[in-house]
């Protein structure tokens, strides 16, 4: 069925999309530039109350395996592509992708000219935009309505709701920390990663309050990715501030690593379009070694001269020299805003789980 | 950091072209030494081959174009004192002799170290049993494998590991002896063969992984330890087929994320522990049904497969390593493309590459065809699109092999049974079976299981085939039109199927507004801003180069804008000169204040590195892939003459599309071409040629042959390399060739010719319109009848008389003047005497050009520019006519690759086989021919046994060279004849027995490998004579030097003898012979 993608500044595009009628969904225009991981890109919590445009054209070529989706579900309102393949190939295929997206209702729109799209992204920034089958729609109506959408509490929508558990009895660690994950749209492999290393880890609910983290005794703490303006989540920094206080050793990712800042009073901005695919390079400045990671964000933290006090860089992105990494002065916490638990994209940085658990306390692996 | 000790590199080229080693070594030797000057650092050059751009003076300070053999670089290296060696850039060949160089001491003793990869990384990679541990140690997979000198242990090792196996004997060349077996009887039988073809009697017995998908990464890594993927690729062959003969897609398109980290983490595992510095291939073997996967090989060096990563992300592999070479470190190199990003930086793109091999089974028409393990391509092509299916349907048709869609091979005519069985034929044409059988609905299971391609690969296909079906049965709307194009069906294959014109198709294309546009390579999927000048066409989007192109006229204003047409894949009789050719005319234009903007299609060139022109398209070079870049560039002119045929073939197109033609005009290049025009030419100009007819069908040329008089020469017009071309001694030869030749599409007609046995003289030359400059005249050692890019060539002519000189320079300016040619022009004599024949007007640049502009120092191509430009040559400061010889030798020295194409008749004749040269330069001729000879790889004597077998006519010549054979200590050896005719004069031969007969055969004798060299003339035609056939092939493929020709077999005679009397020869930097041009 023929479809429209329109921007909040007026652009149009048209393209195709499966036979369901679409309405109209609106959502802010993202894209991701990871050449593999559709699987891992759509059930990217993150992901919420986004609309993400792959830049890779030929999207679905080796179907969908369960085992490789982030959460239950898919998150993104609508998938982006040039060309969504009407076959799958591989061994572990399980659907066809035009077959995953109708099973999570989530609709596409294919055949668009997606570089036109990144270069109108890049050039300025990132924006809403509406996903429609409806011909006749009506410009001087639906742009008001794109511009001021709002995704409202997605960190709320993301989270588990129920504490889990997460252990490997396949891991052979020698010791078994106790890890609480804070998760505020926390992909599967980051409690998979902690529990392939041994650790038992408890998946807590985004509003979980501190004392309850802290009641479990925990070894380490671990703040998850997420989706949204750190800045919204008001509760989740003021509970930070009191798990940061606690003398735990804590690791955050992306989301958690800007929530741990703004609950140290640094400030985070929304960047014009964001890093998300597999191929940014950050340094570690410990070392001087260059790493290549996997990112998705949108949201930055501002690291001033004046912050030096309270943390140190860790990792900075080699192109645009912005923080992708703190390591925090007089408390056992490190964060980065890259994602070493991978999926999709390289495994490069996966040793800072490693070095996370020593922190906690033993040797890791 | 970058390491301030480095102030003078010596950097190793690859040598001549041969099969598995071309012009990819070119492209990144240049790139590389223009990243090291860049530096400051002072560069010194070696490499044999003078058709390189690398060898040009413009790119390294000092120049050797000189065998690549230790004694040679020992002898530069103590002369030059460079800090250190960069042996990394120069293929396989420039690798070794790097490792020979360090592991015999010698660099250490001279305080010259490896820069770059250490030797002590090139042996764990290299050496197969290192390999094997290292690969152990740090638990990355190898197919199990075991090297054994006899049946048992064979058949024991197999049974361990389990069949199939595949078994590859030791230093044979070509792998020939080698295979699969499927169970212990067939292990036996390829055992012993095998084991009796190596040299050294090993065979190497590997579990068989073939089938498994072949994925191979590109990866760099710094002294720091910072690794990166610049790309990594899927061969849409499985393993079992040489990369370099696979269809190979850009970036993976069948692999998960899990996949290709996984084999992505396990390429950085690799090189962190190998310790590489500078780039590296690491190929992998993936098993289709698990996460299974071997390391097949690594190369820690720049490869085809790196050229092939580079220009399909943009991202600079040569000129990375060269800089990581000098220390600096990927974050500290900035990538030129996005200013904004760096080199530590891993490139995504947002388009699919498609590259295809070109296969020479056109010239090789004894040829297997089968592919497998040994590489057999030439060269390839490279397509880019927003579609898998686009860019395979732009990479056919830009293999110049009259291909432009997946109807080119018709298998139609088989049953549905033999199809299926033709579908487990592993060859070139594979392609076209699948699509086939795809028309007739067989399932992608059923092809994909039978193949061993992936269903991915098949459905895309079938999404062609389902196009052709809908073009044939569906009216011609806007969006199946559209949807046509998008899948990239030219505009007349559309017209052929739907039963239209090629002009209904065009102006409803242009009714519809269905256009293509030009995207841009970036490396980063537009994430940043770039500004690189490089672009490919697609159907289903936005322009971008009508942007580039307002934005590059701001910022270097209004210029004229100037064409040059690329010459496509690397051929046979269409190499690396005609590369040579258009960078030169692009950095002439560009001098001129031109803006140039080149088109070509081979990922392995010089042409087609982003930063040579203004702007580079990366498109098929037809007529109508051109015609979409003319009409957004409305180009103010455009050059044909130096791109071979490939440019050539372009002309009357561009002229009907309004393009200009620069230099001689079209008509003339038809005068020349056509046979019967030309013989008008040469009327008035009053210059003979061997009496020659055209005609049309066998019988007339049976008529004109008889008329002539036998031998003729039988050939169709407007060809390369003398494709098709046969001698003819009788009427059932030109019945049977010109049957071979209508088998390739001919449209244009056929000529024969007297044939003259006189001496073969070739001239370039430059011509304003009414002078010519001739920088010097070639002379071939072979006679006519040998195809002059297989022949010896020597400047300055030695053995022409003074007189037979003055008549080629007038000729020369006669026929330029006559064809009112601007530009270049190449011309073939035949001196017989002081008598002298034309046989063939080239008004374009050809395969000498480079050769004679470096042992001439004149450069030519830039010269054909300035008077394309209008100026003259006189007032370029040089007097007309032959100009005055130079101080040295130089000694052009055809290289074959025989050994690697299964089944290729090796005789030489009038039709081109050699797939490279190298030169042979110094100031006496026995010096240069020997070093041609050693250039090439022939190093005798060695055993001082040699087997002659001659034709009849060859037997009167072959007593002289016999005995001189003899004086040099040679044990002959000869078949029944040939034995006689020695013997009967007093050069003692034993005669040997013919294969049928009983042992000891000429084959045991080949066998046993102690003959140095066989010199075999079989006899002219095409007859199958098998015993002499397998004769050749035999020698070529366990390594003995085989001569065809009694003229090569004089000279190589000439350099043994002076050997000993010449001394060490002296190197020579021709970037000091002397410029005769001072801009």
């Amino acid at each position: 069925m023929r479809s429209f993608l329109i921007l909040e500044d007026g652009t149009i595009f048209s393209g195709k999309s499966g036979d369901r009628e679409i309405e109209g969904i609106t959502a802010e225009v993202v894209f991701n530039t990871s050449m593999t991981g559709y699987t891992e890109v759509l059930t990217d919590p993150s992901y919420a109350g986004q609309a993400v445009c792959m830049t890779y054209p030929l999207i679905g070529n080796y179907g969908v395996s369960s085992e490789d989706m982030q959460s239950g579900r898919i998150w993104p309102s609508f998938f982006i592509v040039r060309e969504l393949s009407r076959t799958m190939s591989n061994f572990r295929a399980e659907y066809r992708i035009r077959d995953f997206l109708n099973k999570y209702e989530v609709p596409w729109i294919e055949g668009i000219d997606t570089r036109k799209l990144v270069k109108i992204l890049r050039e300025k920034g990132t924006m809403n935009g509406i996903l429609t089958t409806d011909p006749d729609f009506n410009l001087d109506y639906l742009l008001p309505e794109i511009q001021s959408f709002d995704m409202g509490d997605v960190v709320k929508r993301v989270s588990t709701k129920e504490k889990y558990q997460v252990f490997n009895e396949e891991s052979d660690a020698k010791e078994n920390f106790k890890i609480a994950l804070l998760d505020v749209g926390t992909k599967y492999n980051i409690a998979d990663s902690l529990a392939e290393r041994g650790a038992r880890v408890t998946v807590f609910p985004s509003d979980t309050k501190a004392e309850d983290i802290l009641g479990m005794k925990p070894d380490g703490i671990m703040i998850s990715n997420g989706p949204g303006d750190p800045k919204t989540c008001e509760g989740v920094i003021e509970e930070l501030k009191i798990l940061s206080r606690s003398g735990i050793p804590i690791f955050a990712i992306c989301l958690g690593h800007q929530l741990m800042a703004l609950a140290h009073g640094m400030d985070t901005h929304k960047m014009k379009y964001g890093h998300r695919g597999a191929n940014h390079p950050v340094k570690n400045m410990e070392t001087g070694k260059v790493y290549i990671s996997s990112q998705n964000h949108g949201y930055v933290v501002d690291f001033k001269d004046s912050d030096r006090e309270i943390a140190e860089p860790l990792f900075i992105n080699v192109n645009d020299g912005t923080i992708e990494g703190l390591k925090y002065k007089n408390e056992p916490i490190f964060t980065v805003q890259f994602h070493p638990e991978a999926c999709a994209g390289p495994k490069d940085t996966g040793f800072l789980f490693d070095r996370f658990l020593k922190l906690v306390g033993g040797t890791a692996r | 950091m970058r390491d301030e000790s480095i102030k003078k590199v010596l950097m190793i080229g690859s040598g001549p072209i041969v099969i598995g080693q071309a012009a990819e070594f070119d492209y990144a030797g240049t790139q590389a030494c223009r990243s090291l000057k860049e530096e400051g650092v002072e560069v010194c050059l070696v490499n044999s081959n003078p058709a390189t751009i690398m060898t040009d003076k413009e790119i390294a300070d000092q120049v050797y174009i000189e065998p690549l053999t230790r004694e040679f670089l020992e002898e530069i290296i103590e002369k030059e004192k460079p800090d250190g060696v960069l042996a990394t850039i120069g293929g396989q060949a420039g690798l070794n002799l790097g490792m020979e160089l360090s592991e015999s001491g010698f660099l250490e003793k001279h305080g010259v170290r490896l820069i770059g990869t250490t030797a002590l990384t090139i042996k764990k990679a290299e050496d197969r049993l290192e390999f094997k541990k290292t690969m152990e140690k740090i638990g990355e997979p190898t197919a199990p494998s075991l090297v054994v000198e006899n049946l048992d242990d064979g058949a024991a090792f197999a049974r361990s590991i389990g069949y199939p196996v595949v078994l590859r004997p030791a230093y044979t060349l070509g792998g020939s002896g080698g295979g699969i077996a499927n169970n212990e009887a067939e292990l036996k039988e390829i055992l012993s063969n095998g084991l009796r073809l190596s040299r050294v009697g090993q065979v190497l017995i590997e579990r068989s992984i073939a089938g498994w998908k072949e994925i191979e990464y590109e990866v760099m890594r710094d002294s720091n330890g910072n690794c990166i993927t610049v790309c990594n690729m899927e061969n849409v062959d499985p393993v079992g087929i040489h990369t370099g003969d696979s269809i190979v897609v850009a970036p993976s398109q069948t692999l998960s994320d899990k996949e290709y980290q996984m084999l992505r983490s396990a390429a950085l595992n690799i090189i962190e522990e190998l310790e590489i510095t500078g780039g590296c291939n690491v190929q992998f073997a993936l098993n289709p049904d698990s996460f299974e996967y071997c390391v097949i090989e690594v190369n820690p060096r720049v490869s085809r497969s790196s050229a092939l990563a580079s220009k399909a992300t943009g991202y600079p592999i040569a000129k990375v390593a060269a800089k990581i070479a000098l220390g600096y470190t990927l974050d500290e190199i900035p990538n030129a493309i996005t200013g904004k990003t760096y080199a530590s930086f891993e490139p995504t793109i947002d388009y699919c590459v498609v590259k295809v091999p070109r296969l020479p089974f056109d010239k090789f028409l004894t040829a297997k065809r089968t592919l497998s393990t040994q590489m057999q391509a030439t060269g390839e092509v490279m397509s880019i699109c927003s579609s898998f299916e686009g860019a395979l349907m732009k990479a056919i048709r830009s293999l110049e092999q009259h291909v432009d869609s997946l109807l080119a091979y018709d298998f139609s005519s088989l049953r549905d049974d033999q199809l299926s069985k033709q579908l487990l034929t592993v060859d070139d044409r594979r392609l076209f079976c699948i699509a086939e059988a795809l028309r007739r609905e067989m399932s992608t299971d059923y092809i994909a299981k039978s193949t061993k391609w992936d269903k991915w690969f098949i459905d895309k296909i079938k999404i062609l085939t389902e196009m052709e079906a809908a073009l044939k049965s569906k009216p011609l709307t806007r969006e199946l039109l559209s949807e046509a194009k998008r899948l990239e069906f030219p505009d007349h294959v559309i017209a052929a199927l739907s039963g239209e014109s090629e002009l209904n198709i065009r102006s409803l294309r242009k009714k519809y507004g269905i256009q293509p546009g030009f995207k841009m390579v970036d490396t980063c999927a537009a994430e940043f801003a770039a500004q690189t000048p490089y672009f490919y066409s697609i159907y289903d989007g936005e322009d971008e180069s009508q942007d580039f192109s307002k934005e590059l006229e701001a910022e270097k204003g209004s210029r004229k804008k100037i064409l040059i047409l690329g010459s496509g894949p690397i051929r046979i009789g269409q190499g690396i000169e005609f590369d040579f050719c258009s960078v030169h005319a692009a950095w002439g234009f560009s001098k001129l204040g031109y803006e140039t903007i080149i088109v070509n299609n081979n990922p392995e060139t010089v042409s087609t590195d982003f930063d040579i022109a203004d702007k580079l398209y990366f498109e098929p070079l037809t007529a109508e892939d051109v015609e979409a870049i003319v009409l957004k560039e409305k180009p103010d002119g455009a050059v044909v003459q130096f791109g071979g045929q490939t440019a050539i073939k372009l002309t009357e197109a561009l002229m009907q599309m309004g393009v200009r033609i620069l230099g001689t005009s079209a008509e003339d290049v038809d005068r020349a071409e056509d046979r019967e025009l030309f013989d008008k030419v040469l009327a008035e100009t009053g210059i003979s040629r061997p009496a020659g007819r055209t005609v049309y069908t066998a019988e007339e040329a049976i008529k004109a042959a008889n008329d002539l008089g036998y031998p003729v020469l039988v050939r169709p017009s407007y060809v390369l390399g003398g494709q098709g071309m046969r001698i003819a001694f009788h009427d059932d030869e030109i019945r049977e060739f010109i049957g071979i030749i209508n088998r390739i599409a001919q449209d244009h007609p056929i000529l024969v010719d007297k044939y003259m046995m006189g001496k073969e003289v070739e001239v370039d030359a430059v011509s304003d319109g009414k002078d010519v400059l001739i920088p010097g005249i070639m002379e071939h050692v072979e006679r006519a009848g040998i195809h002059s890019g297989d022949s010896m060539s020597i400047y300055p002519g030695f053995t022409i008389s003074e007189k037979a000189k003055s008549t080629i320079t007038d000729y020369t300016k006669r026929l330029a003047k006559a064809l009112h040619v601007v530009g270049l022009i190449n011309i073939q004599f035949i001196a017989m005497g002081d008598d002298i024949y034309c046989i063939e007007v080239n008004p374009r640049s050809s395969r000498t050009v480079p050769y004679i502009s470096k042992v001439t120092g004149i450069p030519i191509v830039d010269l054909a520019v300035k008077v394309i430009c209008g100026e003259t040559i006189e007032g370029l400061g040089f007097a007309p006519g032959l100009q005055k010889e130079a101080d040295y030798f130089a000694i052009k020295m055809p290289v074959f690759s025989f050994e690697k194409v299964y089944g290729a008749e090796i005789s030489l004749g009038p039709e081109m086989k050699s797939t490279g040269e190298c030169l042979g330069i110094a100031k006496g001729y026995d010096e240069a021919l020997y070093k041609a000879f050693v250039g090439a790889g022939i190093r005798l004597p060695k055993y001082k046994q040699m087997i002659i077998t001659v034709k009849d006519s060859d037997k009167s010549e072959i007593i002289d060279i016999g005995r001189r054979f003899e004086a040099l200590g040679y044990k002959i050896f000869a078949t029944r004849s040939t034995a006689k005719v020695l013997n009967e004069n007093g050069v003692h031969a034993r005669k040997v027995n013919k294969i049928s007969q009983e042992s000891p055969t000429v084959m045991d004798l080949i066998l046993g490998h102690r003959i140095d060299l066989v010199i075999d003339t079989p006899t002219q035609g095409f007859n199958k004579r098998r015993d002499g056939f397998l004769i050749r092939r035999t020698a070529i493929e366990t390594g003995v030097n085989v001569i065809t020709a009694l003229d090569t077999a004089t000279a190589l005679l000439t350099a043994m003898e002076k050997m000993d009397s010449l001394g060490k020869p002296e190197v020579v930097d021709i970037a000091k012979v002397k410029s005769r041009y001072h801009e």
